[in-house]
């Protein structure tokens, strides 16, 4: 450990020139200086909306209800009263008639590289891997996001979608960190970024790291060093946690800071929740046992092709599975996909979500979440509705980014994050009507102004068309 | 259920005696040729082949196999319109499982039909979920050729060839230009003198005579000779070649219109240059496959006569010959007069066929949206079976269920432009196709993931 009297003047005005460390003169050397763990807060506000009732519609709750002819009432940003057609309007409401049409909580996309790999795909815009080394816990997704990536408004406007994870990509054992963001458009990521939504750590493991790295004769180049560069890592971040608890219980000289570290100490810490991108059930096993040894815990597995081989296991360490309906054979580690995956982890009891990892499929989640739920019922497995397989779009992403407080279910005193579905979202035939996000309408399908357009789409052919 | 269903038949033309006669019965039942579902249908095939198909009655022999196919629906098998499919079983880092790629000497004298594995796990995932043949291009490699594509079937059987050599595969647009040197303008040269070495070659060619035995005429349906077996090769050329010998002569059909040039471009400018192709080489049997911005140059696509097989659902900006993507595409197009059909155009074409039919859907969806276009449902569905066959002059053997048309026929368990119905029988040349896969065995082994007195690996 290099000696911190050194550096502890200059680290110590760097965190003043931030303007949010608490900062104690040096002839106080025992009180400690506090790390500004959000440097980058979220400016996000919403933006106005009115009294609105919903009747007459057919309401996916989010967990796992569904109400037929249902009423749905919000204002101020908030889900006031959810119920059935006895529900009464409050005075001055504006009421829209739900006959024929479907009410969700906007859909989550827990595992999306909007903004930091926007359209056009060009390697200007290409920001999702630091692909410069395979530990980079200190690098984060929201220093990649464009906001005025094109895709957002598509995510919006045909897949519903009102929150998303915006993750670094999958080089890297340890990707940096995510970002949770509102899917409200923004001059900065700021502007976007969800308010309280805690980070996540994005890692990975197999062949993704071993592939990118080992072509450079650069560690990892096999499994077993994708696993023992990880430990190392960890084991660096416990001593790292040790030495900060122990400054802060004891004060002394500072620790030297490593953004690296103060990520993974983060995650130690239960701040920040690892996102783990991890195909195969042998390596999800390897990576839960690998937590247990650093006492940490992995929130979820992303690309959990493999998730239905064991599905006890993830159900018993409380991990989130988050997976594709059918992609398949892409890759050795998808060779073993099946369409069964989704409703198995459901019907194993463990915590089910659908992603999408593309700009593409981002608009058609409810559409993965119908194949899903049809082959499980054709599979036999028992239990499953559309309002179970609602909770694998919104309930349990919100449970995994931790923001199942705020948002994911039609809940009174949840922000009110709604979709109007023009026919059932499990039909190939329907699109989202009007689009919500705290209360605001975002979306209107009847109203081009109520239609996002990106200033890279300005004054471009189609500038404003429908998407 | 089979016994009324035969009672109501009516006494009609009467049909030889044959054991393999299968007369499928009740179901809803789309042609594939753009009309209309008919409600409680009937599809009968024969000797691998449609008899009649329809709201029909005739007598069948009595040795008919009757499926009752009440509450199902049943269509001609998906075609997809422009795929990898045989080509690559693993994507990547798996050596030896993918034959996409053309980064050796050759480029237009390759030819997919040598590399196609009936074998590999996507033809037979796909086969399960309904996709009974498929248009196969190879991928560019050092050239704006890529090769020689082909049509196939998905057969659980060691012939998947329906046509080898049946296009020769180009690009055009950007990723032309990348192959060219760097820009269109290049590409445009590379073509134009490809097709000039082509010609030199090609007036050493033998005529293309009709048999006399009243079978068409070669350049009316354009059937390829291997050029490998061609005795072009020892014609004389000029120096400055940039052609192999083998890549010229494999050019020489194209160039006679004797087998049809498949041009990857998206850009609306792009598809006006391969469009001004037709007036510079008459010959040219011309289809272009991309087009994200058709719907700006739809009418002078229209008037070309060009088919179309797009990406359906194309609505990002991914790349600066997109702009102007939007799912309103292919209804735009369709709608000024385009034959248009659907393809997988770097979207899993080696993978996802099986999604064409969502995709298909989400066209019909587009219907409902305020502004934007869609396509009818019986539209929607000759996109992904008798468009794309029609598109490379195949439309008389494939892709819909009029008499005569090889018996590629599925039987769903709903509606097929939705998602989450299933293919529940195939029949590919009047044959049953098994429908397991990878995929239905590992959903047997860990259906039940209790321990048992074995490990997993005795579940088979």
């Amino acid at each position: 450990m290099v000696s911190n009297k050194a550096l502890f003047a200059a680290v110590g005005s760097a965190l003043l020139v931030s303007g949010c460390a608490s900062f104690e003169p040096a002839d106080k050397p025992e009180a400690a200086i506090h790390i500004n763990e959000d440097p980058f807060p979220s400016t996000y506000a919403r933006y106005p909306g009115v009294l609105t009732v919903i009747r007459h519609a057919t309401v996916f709750t989010g967990d796992g209800q569904q109400i037929n002819d249902g009423t749905i009432v919000f204002s101020d940003g908030v889900i006031r009263a959810v119920g059935g057609p006895d529900l009464a309007s409050p005075a001055g409401a504006m009421e829209i008639d739900g006959t024929g049409k479907f009410v969700t909580p906007g859909i989550i996309d827990i595992h999306s590289h909007l903004g930091d790999y926007p359209s056009p795909g060009v390697s200007a815009n290409s920001d999702g891997n630091e692909a410069t080394d395979p530990v980079t816990p200190q690098v984060w997704a929201e220093h990649s996001v464009w906001p005025q990536d094109p895709g957002f408004s598509r995510a919006l406007v045909n897949g519903g979608v009102t929150t998303m994870q915006i993750l670094p990509g999958s080089a890297n054992l340890f990707g940096g960190r995510s970002v949770v963001l509102k899917n409200v458009p923004g001059r900065t990521v700021q502007e976007m970024k969800f308010p309280g939504a805690p980070y996540g750590l994005k890692m990975a493991c197999g062949e993704n790291p071993k592939r990118v790295y080992g072509s450079h004769d650069h560690m990892p180049q096999t499994r077993m060093g994708n696993i023992a560069l990880a430990r190392e890592t960890w084991a660096k971040a416990v001593e790292y946690k040790r030495k900060w608890d122990h400054y802060y219980a004891k004060g002394g000289d500072m620790p030297e800071r490593d953004l690296a570290m103060d990520t993974l100490k983060g995650v130690l810490e239960g701040k920040i929740l690892v996102q783990n991108h991890c195909y195969r059930a042998d390596e999800m096993a390897n990576m839960i046992d690998m937590s247990k040894e650093f006492g940490y815990h992995v929130t979820a597995f992303h690309h959990a092709v493999e998730a239905y081989k064991i599905a006890d296991l993830l159900r018993d360490n409380d991990i989130c599975a988050v997976m594709w309906a059918d992609w398949y054979g892409f890759k050795m580690e998808a060779y073993d996909a099946i369409k069964e995956n989704i409703p198995l982890v459901q019907n194993a009891g463990a915590c089910t979500i659908v992603h999408s990892d593309d700009p593409n499929y981002i608009q058609r989640l409810n559409q993965e979440a119908a194949k899903a739920l049809a082959d499980g019922i054709r599979a036999g497995i028992p239990n499953l509705s559309e309002a179970v397989a609602w909770e694998w779009l919104t309930r349990n992403p919100a449970k995994a980014l931790g923001i199942l407080d705020k948002t994911g279910t039609l809940t009174a005193g949840k922000g009110a994050d709604v979709v109007l579905w023009n026919g059932d979202p499990f039909s190939d035939y329907s699109r989202p009507e009007r689009v919500w996000i705290d209360g605001a309408e975002m979306y209107d399908a009847h109203n081009p102004k109520k239609r996002p357009v990106s200033d890279f789409e300005l004054g471009q052919p189609g500038e404003g068309d429908v998407k | 259920m089979t016994l009324r269903v035969l009672a109501s038949l009516l006494l009609a033309a009467a049909m030889p005696a044959a054991a393999d006669t299968i007369a499928i019965t009740g179901g809803t039942v789309a042609l594939g040729d753009g009309s209309e579902p008919i409600p409680n249908g009937m599809v009968v095939i024969r000797d691998g082949r449609v008899v009649a198909a329809g709201d029909i009655r005739m007598k069948l022999p009595a040795d008919t196999k009757v499926i009752d196919a009440t509450g199902k629906w049943v269509t001609p098998g998906i075609v997809a319109g422009f795929s990898g499919l045989g080509l690559s079983d693993v994507g990547f880092s798996a050596e030896g499982a993918n034959d996409q790629g053309s980064d050796g000497p050759f480029n237009a004298a390759i030819d997919v039909s040598r590399a196609i594995n009936p074998m590999h796990t996507p033809v037979a995932v796909n086969r399960a979920d309904g996709v009974t043949r498929a248009v196969v291009a190879p991928s560019a490699g050092k050239s704006i050729f890529a090769g020689q594509g082909a049509i196939i079937d998905t057969g659980a059987d060691m012939d998947p060839i329906t046509a080898a050599r049946k296009f020769q595969f180009v690009e055009l647009g950007q990723d032309g230009a990348q192959k060219a040197g760097g820009s269109r303008s290049s590409a445009h040269v590379l073509f134009r003198d490809a097709l000039r070495e082509a010609a030199v070659l090609g007036h050493y060619s033998q005529p293309v005579t009709s048999s006399g035995r009243g079978e068409p005429d070669e350049r009316e349906r354009p059937v390829v000779r291997n050029p490998n077996e061609s005795r072009i090769y020892s014609a004389p050329r000029p120096q400055d070649v940039l052609l192999t010998r083998f890549d010229a002569a494999a050019l020489v059909p194209v160039l006679q219109g004797r087998q049809y040039l498949l041009v990857h471009a998206e850009r609306a400018s792009d598809i006006l240059q391969v469009i001004d192709l037709k007036r510079e080489f008459p010959s040219l049997k011309i289809v272009i496959v991309g087009a994200s911005e058709g719907w700006l140059v739809a009418d002078k696509i229209a008037r070309s006569a060009i088919p179309v097989i797009a990406s359906a659902l194309n609505d990002l900006p991914a790349s600066f010959e997109q702009i102007a993507a939007t799912q309103s595409n292919v209804g735009r197009m369709r709608a000024a007069g385009v034959n248009v059909s659907i393809g997988m155009i770097g979207d899993n074409e080696t993978h996802n066929l099986f999604m064409e039919r969502q995709y298909a859907g989400n066209l019909v969806g587009l219907l409902k949206v305020p502004g934007a276009t869609g396509v009818s449902w019986g539209d929607a569905l000759a996109m992904i079976t008798s468009r794309p066959a029609e598109a490379f002059g195949m439309g008389s053997e494939i892709g819909s269920l009029a008499p005569g048309r090889r018996a590629d026929v599925v039987i769903w368990s709903g509606d097929p432009l939705e998602a989450s119905s299933a293919a529940e029988h195939v029949y590919i040349d009047g044959v049953e196709q098994p429908l397991q896969t990878h995929q239905t065995r590992l959903l047997q082994r860990y259906r039940n993931l209790s321990r048992t007195d074995l490990p997993k690996a005795y579940v088979h």
